[in-house]
């Protein structure tokens, strides 16, 4: 309806005098913003669709596009802001529920930017790590109390299965369908590499991938999807997942139109069906039954795979992990509410949850007040932007981190937020062959061995300036962090002093 | 030798190759300037549809029928195996473009001679300008047995 026009939110901006006219923009726009008019004689763009996605801008070899946030605006109100009245009209036009993807993008506190990281000067020397050892190994899974010996004294070495990871940095689960064949392979390939590993989300396990299986983790959810022994057995690790930082308490829902070819045969349900995840597991209702499905899991890997219990951060996120930690499950993973999503509703991507930083702070004060720390590993995403993220995640009491927003920026995502629509423009969050064949997994490969590279060797810089040589060292070492900015509530809950303490 | 080849999985039919190459070759030093305007001559050109693409150009044949055809002696192998072409003694008769059987010859832009694909070497990229420009690593340059 004519009322219900909206102007375009962000406008593609073409510089005339640079366009030589090769078209690459409009053979690459999957939203039809460029397009050639052979009656001008020049390209023209229309603004209506495009999502910011930075496609063209990248590829135009004369760097003759940008994309600009419109000035267009309703009469200034601080309360009724832009967002708000498109958003009425939006759902007055439609009656439907908001769709978005990826994190949530409101100003709510980044507690990393509140938290500053120590340095040695003077009473303790800094490491340099480019001379010395520097140790950022780390095995995750329930550690022994204490040290077993036999009938004659000798040590028994067996020890609750444990991941062994080359740097505390994992790619967080992002299941095929909801990406593509080609980012899932781009992931696997890279964490074989590194030494690290990847997590198949929900939608089972590829064919193709099985060989990657010892940097693999599994993931089993609410929808069961593509789940079978062969899949339990096929990764190094079994994760449960209850939750997801970007939509806590509501399940999944993946359009039939994605339901093609492999997805379907992966996922073991029929073609075009959508594949809906319930929002709790049905046969999870207590701590008991949680029980249940660790030790069925276990069982069915023969007690050789750590199990992984995800839940999204939420307001008693300590109390429920310090369930999951006598459930039998071996680590912990937990997603704040800056974790990204293929697809959720707005309003409860923008509105449910708490942040990571608080959630861990809690989990970790709350399992170690309990005793049961060494019981489980706890493993924490949701919006690790950079190395200094992970240094303070590992300070404030996290064994590793999972990344998969930075996974994705690196494979190419500009954050546009569309990835429901199905026509990711860098060939990620979409299952159009065109689309898809745009993300080359050597290239992709490559990029996310750099990334983790990079990051591993900033973090190696950053634990020598404190005069620690390794993870173990760091982890849960909160005197090595200060906040700054923060009221007394938020240092108590983060366990930090304040800077100048 | 090394040579260019693309990997048809991975081509997306973009053209950007063919508007690297006409940069690379117009002897400018700016895209703009080079191109603005004007209809490309590139040595390599992109075949196929939006579906299934792919980028042709010389693929410096070890027995290669252009330079057996030519009757000026215009076109050679030079030592390195790459197919050359010396446009001082091309007379544009245009027999090597009948006997290319990829294509991969064409009429230079006035059509007085002929054109082809040399690796970058005969201009200021110091390497294939369309691999370097290639957005998806289609194009590749590299020792292949």
């Amino acid at each position: 309806m004519l009322r219900d026009y909206l102007y375009p939110e962000y406008e593609a901006v073409r510089n005339s005098d640079l366009c030589i006219g090769c078209r690459a923009c409009e053979r690459q726009c999957s939203n039809e913003v460029h397009r050639f008019d052979s009656d001008l004689g020049k390209m023209v763009s229309d603004s209506t669709n495009c999502v910011d996605c930075q496609r063209c801008v990248c590829l135009c070899p004369t760097h003759a596009l940008k994309i600009v946030k419109s000035d267009h605006t309703f009469k200034l109100n601080a309360n009724w802001t832009q967002e708000a009245i498109t958003d009425v009209i939006r759902q007055a036009g439609t009656g439907a529920v908001l769709l978005s993807a990826m994190g949530n993008p409101k100003e709510y506190p980044v507690y990393w930017d509140k938290m500053l990281i120590n340095a040695s000067q003077v009473t303790n020397p800094s490491i340099d790590p480019l001379r010395e050892p520097m140790e950022t190994k780390t095995y995750l899974g329930k550690k022994s109390e204490e040290i077993q010996r036999d009938r004659n004294g000798n040590i028994i070495p067996e020890t609750s299965p444990q991941l062994e990871l080359e740097t505390p940095i994992m790619f967080s689960a992002m299941s095929y369908g909801s990406i593509s064949y080609n980012a899932h392979k781009s992931l696997a390939t890279a964490a074989e590499e590194l030494g690290i590993l990847y997590n198949t989300g929900e939608g089972g396990l590829h064919e193709d991938f099985y060989q990657y299986g010892p940097n693999t983790i599994v993931q089993v959810a609410s929808g069961r999807f593509g789940v079978h022994e062969d899949y339990l057995n096929a990764g190094a690790a079994i994760e449960i997942k209850m939750g997801q930082g970007a939509k806590p308490g509501i399940g999944g829902h993946l359009p039939g139109e994605k339901i093609v070819d492999d997805i379907s045969k992966t996922r073991m349900i029929p073609e075009g069906t959508d594949a809906i995840s319930p929002a709790p597991h049905h046969d999870i209702y207590s701590i008991e039954d949680l029980r249940q499905l660790v030790f069925s899991l276990k069982e069915a890997s023969d007690y050789k795979k750590p199990v992984i219990v995800k839940i999204a951060a939420v307001h008693n996120v300590a109390a429920i992990a310090s369930g999951i930690a006598r459930s039998g499950a071996d680590i912990i993973a937990i997603d704040g509410y800056r974790g990204g999503t293929g697809a959720a509703p707005k309003r409860i991507r923008d509105n449910v949850g708490i942040p990571i930083e608080l959630a861990l702070a809690s989990v970790d004060q709350r399992l170690r007040d309990e005793g049961i720390r060494d019981e489980v590993s706890v493993v924490v995403g949701g919006s690790i932007r950079s190395s200094a993220d992970v240094v303070k995640a590992i300070a404030l009491g996290a064994d590793a981190v999972y990344i998969a927003t930075s996974a994705l920026i690196a494979l190419g995502c500009h954050l546009c937020r569309s990835c429901q629509a199905g026509k990711c423009n860098w060939g990620i969050a979409t299952q159009v062959p065109e689309l898809v064949k745009r993300l080359n997994p050597a290239d992709g490969k490559e990029r996310l061995v750099n990334l983790v590279h990079a990051w591993t060797h900033e973090i190696k810089e950053m634990m020598g300036g404190m005069g620690i040589n390794s993870i173990e060292a760091l982890r849960g070492n909160r005197l090595m962090l200060r906040g700054i900015g923060l009221t007394n509530k938020e240092l108590e809950i983060l366990g930090i002093k304040h800077a100048g303490e | 030798m090394k040579r260019i080849y693309v990997n048809e999985e991975w081509c997306l039919g973009c053209h950007l190759c063919e508007y690297q190459c006409a940069f690379a070759n117009s002897g400018m030093d700016d895209m703009v300037k080079a191109l603005k305007g004007k209809t490309i001559h590139p040595r390599i050109q992109v075949e196929g549809d939006n579906k299934i693409s792919f980028a042709v150009n010389c693929r410096h044949c070890s027995d290669a029928r252009c330079v057996k055809g030519c009757i000026s002696g215009a076109l050679s192998r030079d030592k390195d195996g790459v197919v050359v072409i010396d446009t001082d003694k091309c007379v544009g008769c245009f027999t090597c473009i009948l006997s290319c059987p990829y294509g991969a010859i064409m009429p230079s832009s006035d059509h007085s001679v002929v054109q082809k694909c040399q690796l970058c070497m005969d201009n200021a990229s110091g390497e294939p300008a369309c691999v370097k420009g290639c957005p998806n690593r289609a194009i590749v340059y590299e020792e292949r047995i």
